[in-house]
This record gives structure tokens, C-alpha cells and sequence, in this order.
């Protein structure tokens, strides 16, 4: 019983945990919490839907486009929006994230997404069973991808140039600007990424939750708690607080008589309340010195 | 005097507006009242204390289920349930004060965004008392007897609400207390070093704050004669920050604006069918790429004394006006 909680948590986490880094790779270089990330993957994986079930699609071309989708989308809101818009403080760019995330939702809609549609499994088969714990081969799946982003993302921040220009420029943008850093272009990087690994999450969690119009909203408001329980600008803390996330969530849920169990999230909110109030910046956040 | 006199006819042309308006008309009047009082509460916290709150919506609840259930279950007239809800309200606020004193920014916010989800989880899962998802009908309103419970009663209620209790934030925003706020949100350090006591000024800021989303929570509950859980979930709660955040959180008359925005934006666009949620999301965005700062913030740049120069002569009058003499 403990075993097969802790393992479906950490299917749960991992989920939360890719959502997350796409978030947090989005705020550390632009300072905006992009809360239309729940909508944006929405779209991207509603793009897989359709090319995989009305045009026929294979299923993991269909994927690719999602990601292609993503990838897109982050170019024409950093381009196409977020350009038009460098003298509003953050705070308000935050609102136009939503204004974006609801003109997705329009356009979902328009395009025939009306009801819940079932996503499908891109591994089904039969479970695998180690001891007592049965494990879905989509949760496999789930681990595997959320292992290989992080590794892309560690990969990526390490060794190339794009990368290290990303740190440069969520350290200081000003400094990375004095040293030739185009900071404009690697906002676009950041937002393309960032919607490409949120395109990745919403293709992973559709098949569990099945997709509509905000199924993948609350999916976002759960890694938005996880990326600040693990402290908001650190990646490793973002997968880690999102595996935790899970895991605390499903164990409260498993072992809670039913009438609290579905309390679920409040309590796990109420624990992260308690977290910060001993550890403010979260788990693995930096200090802030100023601003942020 | 120039600007009291303006007021003056400001004020009594709205409370005649029952003489003209339809009852229709009249109950949007009232929801936006609602919307302002919360949307100044949240900018007194927000706009002026900087401290972020997504889950207000948990203190309109607080408020309107207060209100409602003090109606029922002790016969409190609205005139007494609604300020006493909303005591209970500016009291539950210090609730995240205790996240408040540590945390800051996103992590606040995340804070309160647990408050919220907590009122909202928590609402439909205690039947007993709050009748659960189907939500409870809210008992008649009655002034010594006279059933008061219509539109136009509600409209003279709301309106005074909304009057006096922006009189208040005027007064607290330029007294010391204000500036106290300001000061935290500026320079939290700098504020502390002037001798300005984080605690007892967020505080106070959280209880004002939460007082004024109690009340409006209230003057809501008696405004529909109905509430359920549904209207006070996370939705709720953004739709306020947006508000203040559209209006010009940093101002009073920016979350007005803001709330009158919101509370008119969907009304006038329900008559484009499939095309509403398009247009309201891009006039978000309009609105942030083109005034930055908010409405207010808009209407402050054009009409600063370098700029209104070059505005048209009727304008130019117009704002010469309400200037009055005196500073904005």
C-alpha cells in the first residue's frame, strides 16, 4: 500500500515537476509568471489531438507536433505580444498572459474542443508488477520524459551558449546586456522552451485526466505550488517539489478517512505554507539580494 | 470647493439614477459596487502595501456566508449582519499575516492562494451550515419591518457603501498610515529603519483589506438573494487582481475603473456569441500594451500638465475642472 502511494505520487510529481520547469525557466529570464502556461499546453496537446484524430496523424508525429506547436506559440507571444508591451511591470504582463491564455481557450473551442475528449496513451500495455506495486507503463513513460527534460534542461544550462546566456541574464540582465547578450532573443528562447516543455506535460497528463478546456489549469496551479515549494528560480527545485508534491498528496489522500480526503489540496497548500514559513525562499531557492 | 461641488452633483446624479434606470440596469449598478469595494480593499493591500493576494475571494465568501448565515440563523437585520460579517472578515485576515511577515512576492502569493482554495474546498464540504454545493438562499432583507429586499433599495445601499468606504481608503491612503503602507511596499528595510513597524502597518493592511472584501462579500450576499460555493473559487480571486491590476493598482480610482471594466466588459460582449471570451482576452492585452500603468495610469499621463496642452479645447476644460485648483 505505502509503496504503490509513494510510486503513483511520484508518477504524479513528475508531471507537476516537467510543468513546472517550463515555468520556471519562463520567470528567471523574463520575471513573468506565465499563468496562461495551463492554457498554452491545453492548446498544444488539443494540436495533437486533432492531427492524430482527424487527420489521421501517427500517433508520435502527432506528439512532435504538439511540441512543434509549443515551441511556436512561445515565438509568437514573445514576438508577436510580450515585444509590444517591455514598459508594463510585471505585474500587469501577468494579466496578459491570461488575456492570452483565454483567446487560446476561444480558439480550442472554435476548433471543436466542446467537451472532455479522451487523450490517447502513447505506451499502453500491460502493467508491470515489482513486488506488490502494480506500475502502468505510462508511468514509466512519465518518469523516463521527466528524466531526459531534466537532463535537457541540466544539459542545456551547462554546456551550451544559449544556455549560459539564460543564466547570465536572470542573474543580472543588465550586466548580460553589457556583455553582448542579446536578452531579447533569449526571452524568445525562454518562452519557446518554456511552452514546449508545457506542451510535453499536457501530452503526458491528457491521457490521465482527458483534455478540455481547463483540465490543464489546475494541473498549473499545482506545479505553480510545487516550483515554490522547491524555491521559484531553481530548476533541480522544481522536480523536486513537484516528486513531493506528489507524493505528500497521495499519501493524505490514501490513508485520510473519505470524508477529509478530498481535501487534499488544501492541505497540501497548508504545508507548503508551513514550509516557507521556516524556509521562505523554498527548498533549493537562492536568496534574493533585492528585487525579486 | 470647486471639487466638492462637482462631487456633490456626481453623487446626487447617481442616486437618482433609480428614476431612470431600468431594474436591470440597476443590479448591474449594485454587482459593480460590490466589485469596487473589493477591488479598493485588494489595491489598498496590493497597490499600496505591495503585498500579492490571489485568493480574496475567500474573504468575499467569509463575508457573504457570514452575512447570510447571521440572517438566518440569529435574525440579524442586513445593517448589523453585514458589517459584523465583515469584521469577521478583516479578523480572518490576520490569518496570512502569519505567512506575510516572512514571505514576499510569489511565495506570498501562494500563501494566500492556500487561503483561498482552503474557503473554497472547504465551503461545499460543510453542508450542514452552508448547504453545500446547492449553495443557500440568503433571508429577505427588512429595514424595522419594510421589505427592502428589491433593486432599488439594494442600489441606495451599495451606493452608500461604496462612498463611505472610499471616503475611508482616501483617508487612510493620505494619512500616516498610507504612507506607512507605501513605504513597506517601496523599501520594506528603509520603511523599518524609519522607524515604521512591519507587523502592526501589514497588519493592519491585511485586516482593512480583508474588511472590505467582507463587506462587499456581504452587500454581494444581499445584492443576488443567493450564493454558492462556485462563485467564490479561484476564478473570483483573479478576476479581482485583475481589476486592479487593469484599473491602476497604485490609485482608488484605478480599481474603480477596473471593476466597472469587468463588471460592464462581459455584459456588452454577451451579445457576441463564441466570439465573447476572443475579445475580452485581446482587450486584456490591449490594455497592458497600450496603458502599461493601468486606466488611470493613462488618464494621469494624458492628462499631465505638460500634455494637456496639446489636448482639444473641451477636454482641456474638462480636466482643468476637476482638477479644481487643487493636486489629483
Amino acid at each position: 500500500m505505502l509503496a504503490q502511494l509513494i510510486v503513483s505520487g511520484l508518477a504524479a510529481g513528475s508531471l507537476y515537476g516537467i510543468m513546472a520547469l517550463g515555468l520556471i525557466l519562463i520567470y528567471k529570464t523574463t520575471h513573468i509568471l506565465n499563468f496562461g502556461q495551463g492554457d498554452m499546453a491545453m492548446f498544444s496537446t488539443f494540436i495533437a489531438l486533432l492531427l492524430f484524430r482527424t487527420y489521421g496523424v501517427p500517433l508520435s508525429a502527432a506528439l512532435g507536433g504538439a511540441l512543434v506547436t509549443g515551441i511556436l506559440l512561445g515565438v509568437v507571444v514573445d514576438r508577436g505580444l510580450l515585444r509590444w508591451a517591455k514598459n508594463a511591470p510585471v505585474t500587469s504582463l501577468f494579466i496578459a498572459t491570461l488575456g492570452i491564455g483565454m483567446i487560446l481557450q476561444a480558439i480550442a473551442l472554435w476548433m471543436g474542443l466542446i467537451d472532455a475528449r479522451p487523450f490517447p496513451y502513447a505506451l499502453r500495455g500491460p502493467p508491470l508488477f515489482i513486488g506488490d506495486v502494480v506500475l502502468r507503463q505510462h508511468d514509466l513513460l512519465v518518469f523516463g520524459v521527466a528524466l531526459a527534460v531534466s537532463l535537457v534542461f541540466f544539459l542545456v544550462f551547462k554546456f551550451t551558449k544559449v544556455g549560459i546566456a539564460m543564466r547570465a541574464t536572470s542573474q543580472n540582465r543588465r550586466a548580460a546586456q553589457l556583455m553582448g547578450i542579446n536578452v531579447g532573443r533569449i526571452g524568445t528562447w525562454s518562452w519557446a522552451l518554456g511552452l514546449g516543455t508545457g506542451a510535453i506535460a499536457g501530452c503526458l497528463v491528457a491521457p490521465i485526466v482527458f483534455l478540455d478546456l481547463t483540465s490543464m489549469v489546475f494541473v498549473m496551479i499545482k506545479a505553480i505550488a510545487a516550483a515554490v515549494l522547491g524555491g521559484f528560480t531553481s530548476l533541480p527545485g522544481a522536480v523536486v517539489g513537484g516528486l513531493l508534491l506528489g507524493v505528500i498528496e497521495n499519501l493524505f489522500s490514501g490513508y485520510m478517512p473519505p470524508a477529509i480526503a478530498p481535501l487534499k489540496t488544501t492541505f497540501v497548500f497548508t504545508l507548503i505554507i508551513l514550509v516557507l514559513v521556516f524556509r521562505p525562499h523554498g527548498l533549493l531557492g537562492e536568496r534574493s539580494v533585492g528585487g525579486h | 470647493m470647486k471639487r466638492l461641488i462637482f462631487w456633490a452633483v456626481v453623487i446626487v446624479l447617481l442616486a437618482m439614477a433609480p428614476f431612470v434606470l431600468r431594474s436591470y440596469n440597476l443590479y448591474l449598478l449594485n454587482l459593480a459596487a460590490v466589485k469596487i469595494i473589493a477591488a479598493i480593499g485588494l489595491a489598498l493591500l496590493t497597490g499600496y502595501t505591495g503585498q500579492l493576494s490571489i485568493g480574496h475571494a475567500g474573504f468575499l465568501a467569509i463575508g457573504a456566508y457570514g452575512t447570510a448565515l447571521l440572517a438566518q440563523h440569529f435574525g440579524l437585520p442586513f445593517w448589523v449582519g453585514i458589517p459584523v460579517a465583515g469584521l469577521i472578515s478583516g479578523l480572518a485576515g490576520f490569518i496570512l499575516l502569519i505567512p506575510a511577515l516572512r514571505l514576499t512576492a510569489i511565495y506570498l502569493a501562494i500563501a494566500t492562494l492556500a487561503f483561498g482554495t482552503a474557503v473554497a474546498e472547504a465551503l461545499p464540504r460543510w453542508a450542514a451550515v452552508t448547504g453545500g454545493y446547492q449553495g443557500m438562499r440568503v433571508p429577505r432583507a427588512s429595514f424595522f419591518g419594510v421589505n427592502v429586499q428589491n433593486d432599488v433599495a439594494m442600489y441606495y445601499l451599495a451606493l452608500a457603501m461604496t462612498v463611505l468606504l472610499l471616503l475611508v481608503a482616501r483617508n487612510i491612503v493620505r494619512s500616516r498610515v498610507g504612507r506607512a503602507f507605501v513605504a513597506i511596499r517601496d523599501k520594506s528595510m528603509a520603511a523599518q529603519a524609519c522607524g515604521v513597524s512591519l507587523a502592526k502597518y501589514k497588519a493592519l493592511a491585511f485586516f482593512v483589506s480583508a474588511l472590505y472584501a467582507g463587506l462587499a462579500g456581504g452587500l454581494y450576499a444581499h445584492v443576488v438573494g443567493y450564493i454558492s460555493p462556485a462563485e467564490f473559487g479561484l476564478a473570483k480571486s483573479i478576476d479581482l487582481f485583475i481589476m486592479i491590476a487593469l484599473g491602476g493598482m497604485a490609485s482608488l480610482p484605478g480599481p474603480v475603473l477596473g471593476a466597472l471594466f469587468l463588471t460592464y466588459l462581459p455584459h456588452w460582449l454577451s451579445g457576441f456569441r463564441g466570439l465573447q471570451s476572443i475579445i475580452y482576452g485581446a482587450s486584456l492585452i490591449g490594455v497592458v500594451v497600450f496603458m502599461p500603468f493601468g486606466i488611470w495610469g493613462f488618464v494621469r499621463k494624458w492628462t499631465a500638465p505638460d500634455k494637456v496642452q496639446s489636448l482639444p479645447k473641451p477636454l482641456r476644460a474638462a480636466v482643468a475642472f476637476v482638477r479644481g485648483g487643487g493636486g489629483a
